[in-house]
């Protein structure tokens, strides 16, 4: 990037260090890497030391701080795309480009390498080139990005279709059913003050559905509460949790919902100011949110005295994540808008009275914002008609796996896990079912009764079913991996625990686990739950210890023996030696007791 | 009562966790009160006897510290590995980002010596625990005198060793 490019950069952002992560996301895409001069010159333009320019463009997946070639391919590595074939596209891809997998072409022309899950596990396999998504992927695709990369085409005259996403929305219900007019929720929310407003938000008895389920209403009116100038909402868009694509399809299909939603919260909480932060995996989506919010701006409702009210002035921006699944965590996601590394803050204090800027903030999942504008819309006890005593509405599920009909189920809260096996093809037998993602619950097919809904099975919407055929052990490996690649480093028992997590799970998988790796596996997950500093860490271990409690023969089974075993393979280990050497006698072996 | 018999082995390491053991001084005849030193870089006997405890200090690099290692696991009821290199792999351990043969043809040009007397490196360093059950860890570069008889004062008097503040540090 030129030095001119690098002021106008700048100006552009008015120099705000808050939206360092934006500038390095436009310096990635315009150079394809953040350069060790560029991060000098950011560093200077902003006043900031440079250590804190690195670590941001460090931190972050999608940004590469080493040249990656022109076309930067990144393969999902989330376990419904390895049971879909991904590993073996990509060593097709590589082997058609002649590039070794991870590392750069000596001509600089591309790199082909993994990320985490890039919310397309409902059509597997998938992989990012340059930032922008490609789905769907069989041999015939493969063999023809291999054709465009070869011919060195520019991204934007590639075939189109190529690029398209598929919504399989296969149950819709309140939320993917609808059809707003952009605004009709913001109307309705003006004509009541906002006590009244909250007062019908409680009657609704909605709760977040990131996950946590804490009540809506009460995070608003702690926001609202809370002493400050200014206010903010946020829209946490940042749905990392491998198998989950809901918010995915809620902001292509109901983006006014979503929109409305976040309008009415800054209604009822007094913010001037709000953000999306996407993440940014979905900057296929980008470009709609941006015109929709243009239009908005256009119509009214958003801007200076929203729909003609005096004094409600509310905008929002759009910002882009690149790739940190912690940043899901509200006060990571908060420290990256700010332009930081991702790391979850303590709490407390909460982001409702020390959020973004450390003002008052509301900070809600994109499926809560649509929930809203239904509540605004109908009231809050029609809302809580649906679903039941303690989870009311209804709920957007992310299917994937080993079923006929992948995709998007909205169902009443409370629905059953056989009903939504049911309903999407799943054939029995089954072996397993996760709900919520490696981080939330694997059932057993005795518990197929249980309820989707906050009393029972909370979850962020993913719903990853598991036939007979597949290893569970391998499904717990790779969730591990995820996890060891997402830890943020901040606090030692998730830094280290998770990739030692990673470790004990592989020896399994490799056929030379011990008693003594599962028994060192377990006392690390407890140690993780007991001792980490956020979420990410405390769930880390989760996946290892409901396989445990609830599959151990899947675990006993692939134990190489009861007692010790070395790690390595020791003979091996010495086979470049003695290729060297050329020798071959007794002292120059190892064996395996 | 009936003497401990301690056995110590320096593998891939500096001998500064040896020597950390020298450093307690006037302590060494409470401990060989107590004690009966088996093999041992301070006896030089050849083999190993039937032993109540084992001291290592040092990585694995090479097949004869691996075999060392073995004999004297199979001699221990408890082994213990002292100090950062048989802990972790330590120094020794930073040649592990090399190819080892790069390292053998730049110390040795293009004939590496062949002798069998010469124990052949592994690919990696790798830390003890890698290749026989470990019974205690005690860390440290090296370990200091203090932390060193700490440990080893419960270990003769049957307690579960432990080693409170200010006998690990972190730097």
């Amino acid at each position: 990037m030129s030095p001119a490019e690098l002021s106008q950069l700048l100006h552009r952002h008015h120099g705000d260090p808050n939206r360092l992560l934006q500038m390095l996301r436009e310096v990635q895409a315009a150079a394809g890497w953040v350069s060790p001069e560029v991060i000098t010159e950011l560093a200077k333009g902003l006043t900031l030391p440079r250590a804190r320019v690195e670590g941001v463009a460090t931190f972050y997946t999608l940004l590469a701080t080493r040249p990656r070639g022109e076309y930067q391919v990144l393969f999902a590595d989330n376990i419904i795309e390895r049971f879909h074939g991904s590993v073996a596209l990509r060593e097709r891809l590589c082997a058609a480009l002649g590039v070794a997998p991870g590392a750069l072409r000596p001509d600089g022309r591309v790199s082909v390498g993994t990320t985490s899950c890039i919310g397309l596990s409902d059509q597997p396999a998938s992989l990012l080139v340059n930032g922008l998504a490609i789905a769907r992927l069989t041999v015939e695709r493969v063999d023809a990005i291999a054709a465009l990369i070869g011919q060195r085409a520019p991204l934007d005259q590639w075939p189109a279709e190529l690029f398209h996403v598929d919504e399989p929305i296969r149950r819709a219900g309140l939320l993917l059913g609808a059809h707003l007019e952009p605004g009709a929720a913001v109307r309705a929310a003006l004509a009541r003050s906002s006590e009244a407003l909250l007062e019908e938000l409680k009657r609704s008895k909605l709760r977040g559905r990131g996950g946590a389920g804490f009540s809506t209403h009460d995070k608003w009116r702690a926001a609202r509460d809370a002493p400050g100038p200014t206010r903010f909402v946020v829209c946490n868009a940042d749905e990392g949790e491998p198998g989950t694509f809901k918010d995915r399809t809620l902001l292509r299909r109901q983006l006014d919902a979503v929109l409305d939603g976040m309008t009415v919260a800054a209604h009822a909480i007094g913010a001037q100011r709000g953000f999306i932060y996407l993440r940014g995996e979905y900057l296929f989506i980008a470009p709609a949110i941006e015109a929709a919010l243009a239009a908005r701006r256009a119509a009214h409702l958003l801007g200076r005295d929203v729909l003609g009210r005096t004094g409600f002035d509310f905008d929002l921006e759009l910002h882009l994540g690149a790739g940190a699944y912690v940043c899901g965590e509200e006060s990571a996601l908060l420290e990256s808008l700010e332009g930081r590394r991702g790391i979850p803050r303590r709490r407390p204090p909460y982001p409702v009275t020390h959020g973004y800027l450390q003002r008052p903030t509301v900070v809600n999942n994109v499926e809560t914002f649509a929930s809203v504008a239904h509540v605004a819309l109908a009231g809050g006890a029609r809302f809580a008609e649906l679903g039941t005593e303690r989870s009311t509405g209804t709920r957007v599920h992310s299917v994937s796996g080993d079923c006929a009909r992948p995709g998007l189920y909205e169902l009443p809260m409370g629905a059953s896990v056989r009903e939504l096996l049911d309903a999407c093809g799943a054939e029995a037998p089954i072996q397993a079912v996760q709900v919520g993602g490696p981080s939330r619950t694997l059932l057993s097919p005795r518990e197929l009764d249980r309820a989707l809904c906050f009393e029972d099975l909370p979850s962020a919407g993913a719903f990853m079913v598991f036939g007979p055929q597949r290893d569970l052990l391998e499904v717990v490996a790779s969730f591990a991996r995820f996890f060891a690649h997402e830890s943020c480093g901040f606090c030692t028992p998730c830094r280290v625990g998770t990739t030692q997590l990673q470790g004990a799970v592989d020896a399994l998988v490799g056929g030379r686990g011990t008693r003594r790796d599962v028994r060192h596996a377990l006392r690390l997950c407890a140690l993780m739950r007991d001792a980490s500093h956020c979420g990410l860490g405390t769930t880390a271990g989760r996946p290892f210890m409901q396989l445990y409690e609830k599959f151990k023969p899947t675990i006993e089974r692939s134990l190489s023996s009861l007692e010790f075993r070395p790690t390595f393979d020791l003979d091996e280990a010495l086979a470049p030696a003695r290729a060297l050497t050329g020798r071959d006698d007794e002292r120059a072996h190892l064996e395996d007791p | 009562m009936k003497k401990l018999k301690v056995a110590t082995a320096s593998l891939a390491g500096c001998f500064g966790c040896h020597m950390s053991l020298l450093d307690i001084d006037e302590r060494l005849f409470t401990l060989l009160e107590k004690v009966e030193l088996d093999r041992s870089p301070l006896t030089d006997f050849k083999q190993f006897g039937p032993c109540d405890l084992g001291l290592v200090e040092g990585g694995l690099c090479n097949a004869e510290n691996v075999e060392v290692l073995r004999e004297l696991r199979r001699h221990c009821k408890v082994l213990v590995a002292v100090g950062a290199c048989a802990i972790n792999g330590g120094l020794p351990a930073q040649r592990n980002h090399l190819d080892v043969r790069e390292c053998l043809t730049s110390v040795y040009g293009r004939t590496v010596p062949d002798d069998p007397e010469l124990p052949l490196p592994l690919d990696r360093v790798h830390a003890i625990n890698d290749v026989v059950k470990v019974d205690y860890f005690l860390p440290g570069c090296p370990p200091s005198a203090e932390a060193l008889w700490h440990f080893l004062d419960d270990f003769l008097n049957g307690r579960t060793p432990h080693l409170g503040h200010g006998l690990i540090s972190y730097d």
